[in-house]
């Protein structure tokens, strides 16, 4: 039988500790071992849910609206409209998803995150490793609702490639504080309440599919409130070319603090949660 | 560090949960090259105390130092030389076995050739080679507490932390895990071990603690606790559940160092078993059954506690 150790316990040589940057990156690639096993199928469907939003409301939907609102949309069609407000929706659809069951599961059900925080990993690694992964998800997803919209003939100008990046941190806006919140949680029922009295009321009434001065005005400042109303906005001025400076800074500037507060209370609710 | 400071010194250690002590002022040392246990039964605090020396809980009060350094401090740097087998299995199960060590490598920052290396190597040591390429999840829980023990050396640790490592398994697989651990103790691995088991203790300690409460009731090698706490052997006798009693009433007359009356039992601490057996019958006992046995860590504990392991 082999000796199990190469060298004498205790002679390890010694080096600085590992930056927090290195250590997320860690977590990142498990994320992505991880991810090997389900990629196909995310593909297939970060694929046909812009194709088949674009194609049922943006098109089908779209012809009857075009042909008395046209004015209230800004001149565009309404596919125009639709496309850049869903790619931002579609963010934060990505966002919730990402940042619910996973990082419950991962406490409770398979306890990656125990195992993992026995390494030299801290909790706010782990945290930061699991944001980087949402990232590219969201990238990812985002891109290739770019292309599908593109293809539909929904994007009217090259600014629409800054949406990419707008519906990204609309994401962040959401991921961070979700996966603050979800790694506290001890029941997964929480869950299923945030899906139906959160994220479909903001998918819905957020500026998405009508434009929210459509909305009784006492509402209105609700939707102001949201991040996606933000993302949407934002995107949407990007695609009719209608972005200024001035709104560029207050949108990006608001979903930036709301994610920042994200990563914030994550750095404290994972490590209450991992170190007891 | 110098060549005799120990591996882990703990002085008044305490952890609390909200009102609840777990830990309650506790002092140990670990050598370089020991087993060391803490035995005890559920609830006496040995999970909470492995949590404090795996730095992934911050001690409420007292002195912690593992490998010479603070573990709220330099957590990082204590964890990368750490081997942790953990009391629930904490395996991706959708992952297969060559994966979980991949993940596990790089945890540690190790590049892919070492992982790949050290992963042959591993498998090889806790005789699953075989299945080297199979997903987790069917695994018996025999095989994925070895894989666990594989995977916790992946870091070629100074120390390896295992709470509670056979808990769980049938006897067989707890003897294959013994095994590799005896085998490890050999290549001079430092164990750090809690159990309530205490064939366990027994067999794999070189030294432990008997924990009771949050606190360290007594401290030695298996043998030095049973000669200070036990006798060299122990009379064991049964009755029927209507004269248990008033059979042990009758005993106070025999010559015995101690005596314990249990549910079931009447344990009767001598030096030599069988002419004790002698002088319970010249008392006109007579036991449905009778087993005279050496003395082991279980009667320690009863000496220290008043309670049985296993309650």
């Amino acid at each position: 039988m082999a000796d199990v150790m190469t060298r004498v316990p205790g002679t390890a040589p010694r080096g600085p500790a590992p930056s927090g940057w290195s250590l997320s990156a860690r977590q990142l690639r498990f994320w992505l071992t991880n991810y090997r096993r389900t990629w196909r199928g995310s593909i297939y469907s970060s694929v046909l849910n812009p194709v088949l939003f674009l194609g049922s409301i943006g098109l089908g939907l779209g012809t009857l609206v075009n042909r008395h609102g046209a004015a209230q949309l800004g001149g565009v069609s309404y596919l125009a409209f639709l496309a850049p407000g869903l790619l931002a929706a579609a963010a934060m659809e990505t966002a919730v998803g990402e940042s619910t069951y996973p990082v419950y599961g991962s406490v409770k059900w398979n306890k990656v995150y125990q195992a993992a925080v026995a390494s030299p990993l801290r909790p706010v690694d782990i945290f930061h490793g699991h944001v980087l992964f949402v990232t590219l998800r969201l990238a990812m997803n985002c891109s290739i609702f770019l292309a599908v919209a593109a293809a539909f003939g929904a994007v009217r100008s090259a600014w629409m490639i800054a949406a990419v990046p707008v519906a990204v941190l609309t994401g962040l806006a959401f991921a961070a504080p979700i996966e603050a919140w979800a790694v506290t949680r001890t029941r997964d029922t929480s869950f299923t309440m945030i899906f139906r009295f959160f994220m479909i009321p903001l998918f819905l009434f957020s500026g998405t599919f009508f434009p929210i001065t459509q909305l009784p005005a006492w509402l209105r400042p609700v939707a102001y409130l949201t991040p996606l109303w933000h993302g949407v906005s934002l995107c949407r001025a990007l695609n009719l070319g209608t972005a200024d400076l001035g709104q560029v800074v207050i949108d990006v500037g608001y979903l930036a603090v709301v994610a920042a507060a994200g990563l914030l209370a994550g750095n404290r609710c994972y490590r209450r949660r991992l170190y007891v | 560090m110098s060549a005799v400071s120990p591996l882990i010194r703990a002085r008044g250690l305490v952890k609390r949960f909200g009102s609840f002590t777990a830990v309650d002022g506790i002092d140990f040392d670990l050598q370089r090259g020991e087993a060391f246990g803490f035995l005890g039964p559920n609830g006496a605090g040995k999970s909470s105390t492995m949590r404090m020396i795996g730095c992934v809980s911050p001690p409420s009060a007292g002195e912690l130092s593992i490998l010479g350094l603070d573990p709220v401090r330099d957590g990082r740097e204590i964890r990368a030389r750490l081997g942790v087998v953990p009391q629930d299995d904490t395996l991706d199960v959708e992952l297969t076995v060559r994966e979980n060590l991949l993940i596990y490598g790089r945890y540690f920052g190790l590049p892919r050739d070492v992982i790949r290396e050290r992963t042959a190597r591993l498998l090889e040591f806790v005789q699953l080679s075989d299945r080297a390429d199979d997903q987790v999840d069917p695994l018996s829980g025999g095989m994925k507490r070895r894989l666990t023990i594989a995977r916790s050396l992946i870091n070629e640790p100074d120390i390896m932390l295992l709470d509670e490592p056979t808990t769980g398994l049938d006897p067989q697989a707890r003897h294959a895990v013994w095994d590799r651990l005896f085998r490890l103790k050999q290549q001079g691995v430092t164990l750090v071990l809690t159990t309530h088991y205490m064939d366990e203790a027994e067999q794999l300690c070189d030294r432990l603690v008997v924990m009771d409460a949050g606190k360290i009731a007594a401290g030695g090698t298996p043998r030095e606790l049973i000669e200070r706490y036990s006798t060299p052997e122990v009379l064991e006798l049964r009755f029927d559940p209507a004269d248990h009693q008033q059979a042990a009433e009758k005993l106070a007359g025999v010559p015995a160092q101690r005596l314990e009356v249990l549910a079931d039992r009447v344990l009767l601490y001598v030096e030599d078993g069988d002419s004790a057996l002698v002088a319970v019958r010249a008392l006109g006992v007579e036991p449905l059954a009778s087993l005279v046995r050496r003395g082991t860590l279980e009667d320690v504990f009863l000496r220290l506690t008043g309670r049985q392991l296993g309650e």
